[in-house]
């Protein structure tokens, strides 16, 4: 064990191995290093906040999709109560419209019968007049075939 | 192996034993006097020249070398294996990661090589602001640095003891040890690289007042005390830098030294063995590869956020 040049030379190669490493080697792969984690942070925090924001998208969704149904059940609510509706106010104008034409049937069927009564009464007063005529020129005795005449034109009535 | 001959002559020696151990601890030293190779001649008996193996002509150990004395500085001499292989490792270190820095796709997938990159790029960025909390240019890059840099030299204990002083024999260098974490020169100079940092933080955090403040007035805050203070002060400045190379020295050192054990189990009987002994070790010592790599690393953070820390943050 002893020391000779050889202490002086690995002292000298020691700081060129040092002052080339200061130089050209930890500045550039820590720096790289460096940055390339931030990036990495950055991206990170980017993926976070995309997470979050779907996150409030999938709820935004679930409560429209939520609101939407309501509205679409309150209106086939709507839709029925109005449907009923509907029908029953067909179904008292219908009824309506019916008793409407049974009453103006009896009317029309009432005005027949007084129409065709007074008819009767005409065709049955010449009648009488005729048979009249034909009696007096027969017999000449009026006052006989007077009561005749007034007892046929009542029974006819 | 450069020293096959002489092994397989009379292995059961304890000489032999010797050598070899002895071989696979020998640097490939140049004495920077005359450019002569350390303990190595050639094939004629003449001394052997760094240019020498330039020109490809082999050169051979010399075992038979006489005890010097051991200093523990010699000036003379500098080891071209260990210098060599660290700043091959270095290089890999620096062309791997200026390739991923120059080609880095941050939009878009990211290749294999950038994903491992960045694996070790952010393990030590964790690590060092986590202790580290102010901002600084500086202590990051020398924390990836000697992190990769030694984990690179400290896995080049798991090539077999044998196959590069084999392939430097084969091609005429004498010896050659590919582990230069387990050379004292190579931890102890990065190590001295961070106590001046740890100097040049203080001064600049905190100035030379802050700094002889911190030297006399801590532990013990009494003038009393400034002695005292000063010395245990002293003592645990200093053996921070000691610690720091040592640790890593030695366990390296160690690590190495039980594969070439393993190694010596050569006899026709005892050759069997190597596998089931080099193998699990092998196996735990990349748990200590790995482990004083990020020690290291990790020390030298927590020595620099020490010596820029405030005194309300200290206590």
């Amino acid at each position: 064990m002893e020391l000779n040049w050889t202490f002086v030379g690995q002292t000298l190669e020691f700081i060129l191995f040092v002052w080339l490493c200061l130089k050209f080697i930890w500045p550039p792969i820590i720096s790289s290093i460096e940055n390339r984690q931030k990036d990495i942070d950055e991206g990170l925090q980017a993926a976070e906040r995309g997470r979050k924001s779907l996150e409030v998208a999938r709820n935004n969704a679930a409560e429209q999709i939520k609101a939407t149904k309501k509205e679409v059940a309150e209106l086939i609510e709507q839709a029925n109560k109005r449907q009923a509706k509907i029908i029953d106010d067909a179904k008292s104008a219908a009824n309506e419209e019916r008793l409407k034409i049974i009453e103006h049937a009896k009317e029309e069927a009432e005005a027949e019968a007084n129409r065709i009564r007074e008819k009767l009464r005409k065709e049955v007063a010449e009648l009488a007049v005729r048979g009249a005529e034909k009696i007096i020129k027969k017999n000449i005795d009026a006052s006989t075939t007077a009561g005749i005449i007034d007892d046929l034109v009542g029974s006819k009535r | 192996m450069a020293n096959t001959e002489t092994q397989t002559e009379n292995h059961s020696t304890e000489g032999s034993a010797q050598q070899y151990i002895g071989h696979h601890l020998n640097f490939f030293q140049v004495d920077v006097r005359d450019g002569s190779v350390v303990h190595a001649q050639k094939h004629d008996g003449s001394k052997c020249y760094l240019t020498d193996i330039l020109t490809f002509n082999k050169c051979e150990a010399v075992h038979t070398v006489k005890k010097e004395e051991s200093h523990l500085v010699n000036p003379y001499t500098v080891n071209v294996d260990s210098l060599l292989v660290s700043f091959v490792l270095g290089l890999v270190f620096f062309l791997i990661f200026a390739r991923v820095s120059k080609k880095f796709t941050t939009n878009g997938k990211p290749g294999r090589l950038q994903t491992f990159i960045e694996m070790v790029v952010l393990f030590v960025d964790g690590n060092v602001k986590s202790i580290y909390t102010r901002r600084s240019r500086l202590v990051a890059p020398v924390a990836i640095t000697s992190f990769v840099w030694i984990l690179l030299m400290n896995t080049m204990d798991l090539i077999p003891v044998d196959w590069v002083p084999a392939l430097a024999g084969f091609i005429g260098v004498p010896y050659f040890r590919v582990l230069p974490t387990a050379d004292v020169n190579i931890t102890m100079s990065m190590a001295l690289s961070v106590f001046v940092l740890i100097f040049w933080f203080t001064f600049t955090r905190k100035g030379l007042k802050g700094f002889i403040k911190e030297m006399t007035l801590h532990p013990f805050n009494h003038p009393v005390f400034i002695p005292f203070n000063f010395v245990l002060e002293s003592i645990s400045l200093l053996s921070k830098p000691l610690s720091l190379g040592l640790r890593l020295f030695g366990n390296m050192f160690a690590g190495e030294m039980i594969f070439i054990m393993i190694a010596l189990f050569n006899t026709a009987y005892t050759f069997a063995l190597q596998p089931f002994l080099s193998v699990p070790w092998a196996l735990f010592h990349i748990l200590i590869i790995c482990l004083q790599a990020f020690i290291f690393m990790m020390l030298t953070v927590v020595y620099l956020a020490a010596a820029s820390a405030d005194e309300e943050e200290k206590s």
